[in-house]
């Protein structure tokens, strides 16, 4: 009975194409499995996509040249809580890399892995870090240069669901700190903001496509891998980037799930594919991708300095995510009354 | 009739058939809703009625409804017109046409979604014509309307179809050679035989769209009070863990249905008995 529950949540959480995907799994039959050790499956979030893909070739080729058996790497993406609901519900992931150390906290609490898991690995368990910035029209045309100016008449912000984004969260927050700074009500200010938001996607590649293809709003508030990944595949002369004076420090965090750990090897497999993110070589990939590494020894100098510099505050600034989680984003919380309160 | 169980068919197997239809009936369907209200009530009747009774929920299970209730009435108008036609009439390309009827079944609702968001966007072939007469379709109620209309499509068409084969011309032509007008044909003669079917493909439509969450979010917009439908605000209460609050409006949504379906049924009933009067 409940694990019909759980398969009714998770198709209609996943929606329409994972129904179809499920369907055509249980028509066709399990797929073969692998041997255990040689396989690991990384449950990941949104925009993670060409980060991965390249970090899971690099790895291949390192653990191979260590003198180990080619392992087979699968990654899987969607909503980073989404994400972290399917692994709690029993999505075999050796390796989760979400966007909230949040959602991560939840896997936790469910006993899949220690609660200190963020003290495992260096910067509070997080390779990369980003942040949030604006995609707007090429040539600005709205003129639009810090957070004050999307709530002037006539400027529609694009910008996802914070009940159903990670990404989404920073943006709001982001927001949030740059009211608290220039002495605004930060409350007033984001219902202001809100007010300016045609669209609320569902996730953060969701809302690339609306502002990008479908061309709605002035500026996207984006993640700025997003942002600089929409330039480069879309032409730097459609939309420029435009960088607050202030934004949040986001910082993706990456575990091992214990419980999904199968015997030894795996293990060592799961532990050496998150230090692998922490080398040089992978830290270089961090950056070719626009994420925020640490180490920049490898990385191509010009993959760093298009990083511009700006006033980052990171999450404990707003006393951290199971605080922020409470007052803000959960049911009844300062988001819902943005819509609900008059 | 009479006693059921007691009735012996002249074929055999009752007791086997009707096992496998209970445990099927059982395990399909019965156990999955019951695990539902388990869910929606684990929390106590008060946590439900909070779940439930708040400005967001109901404005979110108005729209869902009232717009699933309009696109079933148009797919009942235009699905028996399209069955008519496809029947009745002799034309290039039907054979096509008629099994490009069942498309909306076959698609992925996201890719069916995102289609009709493409088209229907500012940008889009549908979207700029409508953005020059001054109004917008997608992120609307609007464009909620189209997705729910194109997911309900074939039910009214498919289920109208075989009787409006069985219909023999000569029906009509006996209607005409008595005096009767054509509108008088069609409403008295006519409609009567297609009206269970056709209250049967509304029922199926009008389901399919209160349901339908996948094409819908990318065509809606999504705004709280406005075009959030109650599909996606059950999702929402799912990102925040709270499984109670989304079986809760999961129940809600049940009842309403059923209550409509239930009238639906009852209008079935009410039509057949005329028909028989005929």
């Amino acid at each position: 009975m409940l694990t019909a529950i759980k398969q009714t949540k998770q198709i209609l959480a996943q929606g329409g194409v994972l129904a179809a995907a499920v369907a055509g799994f249980l028509a066709f039959g399990a797929a073969p499995q692998t041997a255990l050790a040689q396989s690991l499956l990384n449950v990941s979030y949104d925009p993670t996509r060409e980060l991965y893909e390249d970090i899971n070739k690099a790895f291949v080729n390192y653990w191979v040249g260590q003198g180990n058996a080619a392992p087979e790497i699968q990654a899987s993406h969607g909503g980073s809580g989404a994400q972290a609901r399917a692994v709690i519900e029993g999505l075999d992931a050796q390796v989760v890399t979400l966007a909230l150390a949040a959602d991560i906290d939840k896997i936790a609490a469910k006993g899949k892995l220690p609660e200190d898991w963020q003290n495992k690995l260096p910067h509070n368990a997080s390779p990369y870090t980003s942040t949030i910035v604006f995609l707007v029209r090429h040539g600005n045309p709205k003129g639009i240069q810090d957070w004050g100016d999307l709530v002037q008449d006539g400027v529609e912000v694009i910008t996802p669901n914070p009940k159903t984004s990670g990404g989404a969260r920073w943006n709001y927050l982001a927001a949030w700190a740059w009211a608290e700074k220039n002495g605004q009500d930060p409350q007033a200010f984001v219902k202001a903001l809100y007010e300016h938001v045609p669209v609320l996607d569902k996730g953060a590649r969701d809302a690339t496509t609306t502002f990008t293809q479908r061309e709605i709003g002035d500026v996207l508030l984006a993640w700025e891998n997003e942002a600089y990944l929409a330039q480069n595949e879309l032409g730097a002369d459609a939309y420029d980037i435009v960088v607050p004076s202030i934004s949040v420090l986001a910082e993706p965090p990456v575990s091992v799930v214990d419980a999904n750990i199968h015997d030894d090897a795996q293990r060592k497999l799961a532990e050496a594919y998150l230090n692998f993110l922490y080398t040089p070589d992978a830290q270089a990939i961090i950056f070719k991708n626009f994420y925020r590494g640490w180490d920049t020894s490898k990385a191509d100098p010009t993959d760093v300095a298009r990083f511009p510099a700006l006033e980052l505050v990171d999450i404990a600034h707003f006393g951290g995510w199971s605080k922020v989680q409470k007052e803000h984003f959960a049911d009844g919380g300062v988001f819902d009354l943005i819509y609900t309160a008059k | 009739m009479g006693q059921p169980f007691a009735h012996k068919s002249p074929i055999p197997g009752l007791g086997l058939s009707a096992g496998i239809t209970l445990s099927m009936l059982s395990m399909m369907v019965l156990l999955p809703i019951a695990a539902l209200l388990v869910q929606g009530f684990s929390a106590g009747v008060p946590a439900f009625v909070a779940a439930v009774n708040t400005p967001r929920t109901w404005a979110a299970l108005f729209l869902s409804f009232r717009l699933s209730l309009v696109a079933a009435l148009f797919n009942l108008m235009f699905g028996v017109v399209l069955a008519w036609v496809l029947v009745r009439y002799r034309f290039p390309f039907r054979k096509v046409l008629n099994a490009a009827v069942d498309l909306p079944f076959a698609l992925p609702t996201a890719v069916a979604g995102i289609a009709l968001t493409a088209l229907y966007a500012p940008n889009g072939a549908f979207g700029q014509i409508a953005k020059d007469w001054g109004f917008k379709i997608a992120y609307t109620q609007w464009g909620v309307l189209i997705a729910l209309i194109f997911v309900g499509l074939p039910f009214v068409t498919r289920t109208v179809q075989p009787v409006i084969e069985e219909i023999a011309r000569e029906v009509e032509e006996a209607s005409a050679t008595l005096g009767a007008t054509r509108a008088y044909t069609l409403r008295r003669v006519i409609w009567p035989m297609l009206a269970p079917a056709a209250l049967t493909g509304f029922a199926l439509s009008l389901a399919r769209a209160v349901g339908e969450y996948g094409s819908v979010i990318f065509i809606a917009g999504n705004i709280p009070l406005k075009t959030e439908i109650a599909p996606l605000l059950i999702v929402i209460k799912l990102e925040e863990y709270n499984e109670a609050g989304a079986a809760a409006i999961g129940i809600a949504m049940l009842v309403m249905s059923f209550g409509m379906l239930f009238v639906i049924n009852a209008a079935q009933v009410l039509s057949r008995k005329r028909m028989s009067n005929v």
